[in-house]
């Protein structure tokens, strides 16, 4: 049983010997200290990239598949590309054909397009596609609309753009109906989409950089010698994954498919980022507790020796209080709160240098430091000191009064 | 019933080649309120019946009673007990906390015995006001006199309100001037009532006391009531 009294006694007299000996607490502390940036800096990235992701696959939808040329991840890529292209026609097949989709949209993209408005102008991806996209994609316009049937079949010269897009073209202005310069052909803006934030971290993939063009237009622009993407919603009659295979059937038979054969194409979803990112995250953290445990060994080892110091040099001091009435408990109380203290300390110094550096971090990769992490960190300290001050602690508590103070 | 009842008491300590007896039978009672002096010479084996005495260590043989309880059947934890309640410790080396205040050190016995905070303060304050220290409370060790940080080992001594004070040469470490002081304040916790225990080797200190208890090789040579106690006229 421990009362309260104890604990700050024992918190006291941790202060006042801490204080007494600053410079050898704090070198004491810097396996803890190394430990807890490790650890923070881990969660931190860690956590901020889960962030990030779920912002993006929640951006990509649950239930969308991804048809494609190319597999997005963990594929001989040299093998796709031998692959026939995915085309319009396709497309058209399967939405006649497929009948558990909620929308079927075809997209066909081109990389870092310019995209001007009288003199200014902004890089971008450019995309062609269909109005069915609004419901793939789930694209919210924040201003005006997406194209409609009419326009689209129509070819007619009118695009969305992105968030970021419409900020760097149109600085006080309001977009919608102004003419802007895409691939040489002018286009009226009829809506800018909602915010959406960096994918992946990065704005590359984001739909704010990005316009949209019916698809029509596209193929004036560009041909029609590049593949194309199916994005397709599925609908919620049949189980997501009978759905799939059925869809993958439907497909295989339009790309005439023997049965046997491999597909060739690519069924993308959002679980396979989930798979990339796991794997990123199991390296990380393996990586990162590695070398976490190491310098909390190493500083418990230090915290360790340090205590067995300060049992030393206080074997008076512990005779005295034995002589004046504490227990063995209080006594092994005392050194455990103040090596728990010491190890605290050092926590909190790793949090110190952990937080700016989270922040130059927060440059390169997404993170985020949530409280969570700080109070691990803390709890992870103070387990540290506890477990490293067993020892030294036990020592003192089980000493002989009379010896302690005659010790000189 | 006495106070304390030490019957035959034997300690003795293995030193591997061979068995040292510091203690080869004592047999001696205290009663409450009295002053008794223990002297000898170093290795008479008084240090050792002060360990027996206060609690730190227990008898090998023989029976030791304080206040009717045999210590000799006691565990760590009671012993603890027994010292922190019973017994109030002035040592040579005054052993305060160096870096605590006066007050601090003299709450530390009333921390260990579990009282409050406020009655902490409030029976520390009364005990450092007994010993004539009010006004250095806040003082560290360090900033004051030897005088003054035996006396607080005294308020230190008395916080709990022991049965008994056990003093360990306590003007061992101070001048003859402010050893008398000391020896004076002794004088008068004993007319307040206070058994008190001295051990020593100074002839001067011990006639203080009402009765010297003389040791020689571990055993009790002469223990004699004193007729008069030495007393220092008061400066005041």
């Amino acid at each position: 049983m421990l009362r309260l009294y104890e604990i700050k006694e024992g918190i006291f007299i941790a202060f006042g010997a801490i204080a007494a000996n600053k410079l050898r607490s704090v070198l004491t502390t810097l396996g803890i200290v190394i430990g807890i940036v490790v650890v923070t800096l881990m969660a931190t990235v860690i956590e901020g990239m889960s962030m990030a992701l779920d912002k993006s696959i929640s951006s990509l939808g649950a239930d969308v598949y991804y048809l494609s040329k190319w597999n997005w991840f963990g594929h001989e890529w040299w093998k796709s590309r031998n692959r026939k292209n995915i085309t319009f026609r396709e497309a058209e097949q399967l939405r006649q054909r497929f009948t558990h989709a909620e929308a079927v949209a075809p997209v066909v993209s081109s990389w870092q397009q310019t995209i001007k408005y009288r003199n200014r102008s902004v890089k971008g991806n450019l995309n062609g596609t269909v109005p069915e996209y609004e419901i793939t994609s789930g694209v919210v316009p924040a201003d005006g609309r997406f194209f409609n049937e009419y326009e689209a079949s129509a070819g007619r010269p009118v695009c969305i753009i992105g968030h970021d897009v419409a900020a760097n073209l149109f600085e006080r202005e309001d977009p919608i109906g102004k003419s802007i310069k895409i691939g040489g052909y002018n286009y009226r803006v009829i809506g800018v989409l909602e915010r959406e934030g960096d994918f992946l971290g990065t704005s590359f993939f984001s739909k704010d950089t990005q316009a949209f063009i019916p698809a029509t237009n596209f193929l004036k622009i560009f041909g029609t010698n590049r593949s194309i993407d199916i994005h397709v919603k599925l609908s919620k009659e049949l189980p997501k994954d009978d759905a799939r295979e059925e869809m993958i059937g439907v497909f295989r038979e339009i790309r005439g498919i023997l049965p046997g054969e491999e597909n060739d194409f690519g069924v993308n979803t959002q679980d396979f980022l989930k798979q990339v990112f796991d794997s990123v995250v199991a390296t990380i953290g393996i990586v990162g507790f590695l070398i976490t445990s190491l310098s909390l060994l190493v500083g418990g080892v230090g915290i360790m020796n340090i205590m067995f110091v300060s049992v030393k040099e206080r074997t008076r001091e512990i005779g005295t209080r034995k002589a004046l009435g504490a227990t063995r408990r209080a006594i092994l109380f005392q050194f455990l709160v103040e090596a728990a203290t010491i190890c605290l300390l050092g926590g909190l110094i790793g949090l110190a240098l952990s937080w700016p550096l989270s922040l130059i971090i927060d440059e390169i990769l997404p993170s985020r430091m949530p409280l969570w992490v700080v109070v691990l960190s803390l709890s992870i300290s103070i387990c540290v000191g506890l477990l490293s001050g067993i020892i030294p602690a036990y020592t003192a508590a089980r000493m002989n009064p009379v010896d302690a103070l005659r010790y000189e | 019933m006495s106070l304390i009842h030490l019957k035959d008491v034997v300690k003795s300590y293995d030193m591997g080649a061979e068995i040292v007896h510091a203690l080869s039978g004592v047999t001696m009672d205290i009663e409450t309120n009295e002053y008794v002096a223990i002297m000898g010479p170093s290795g008479s084996g008084k240090s050792t019946l002060m360990n027996v005495i206060g609690c730190l260590d227990t008898p090998t043989s023989g029976l030791y009673e304080f206040n009717g309880e045999n210590v000799g059947n006691m565990d760590d934890n009671e012993l603890a007990s027994i010292r922190n309640r019973q017994i109030g410790f002035v040592f040579q080396t005054f052993n305060l906390l160096p870096r605590s205040t006066a007050l601090h050190n003299v709450e530390l016995p009333l921390i260990y015995a579990g009282l409050p905070a406020a009655a902490r303060r409030e029976r520390a304050e009364e005990a450092l006001a007994a010993v004539g220290l009010s006004d250095r409370m806040t003082h560290k060790p360090n900033e004051l006199s030897g005088g003054q940080r035996q006396r607080v080992a005294v308020a230190r001594a008395l916080a709990n309100h022991p049965s008994i004070i056990l003093a360990d040469e306590p003007t061992g470490n101070l001048d003859s001037k402010t050893g008398i002081e000391i020896m004076q304040l002794f004088a008068d916790l004993h007319e307040r009532g206070n058994t008190l225990i001295v051990v020593t080797h100074e002839e001067e200190i011990a006639a203080h006391a009402h009765r010297i208890v003389r040791l020689f090789d571990g055993e009790i040579a002469s223990d004699l009531a004193v007729e008069t106690p030495l007393v220092y006229e008061r400066r005041e």
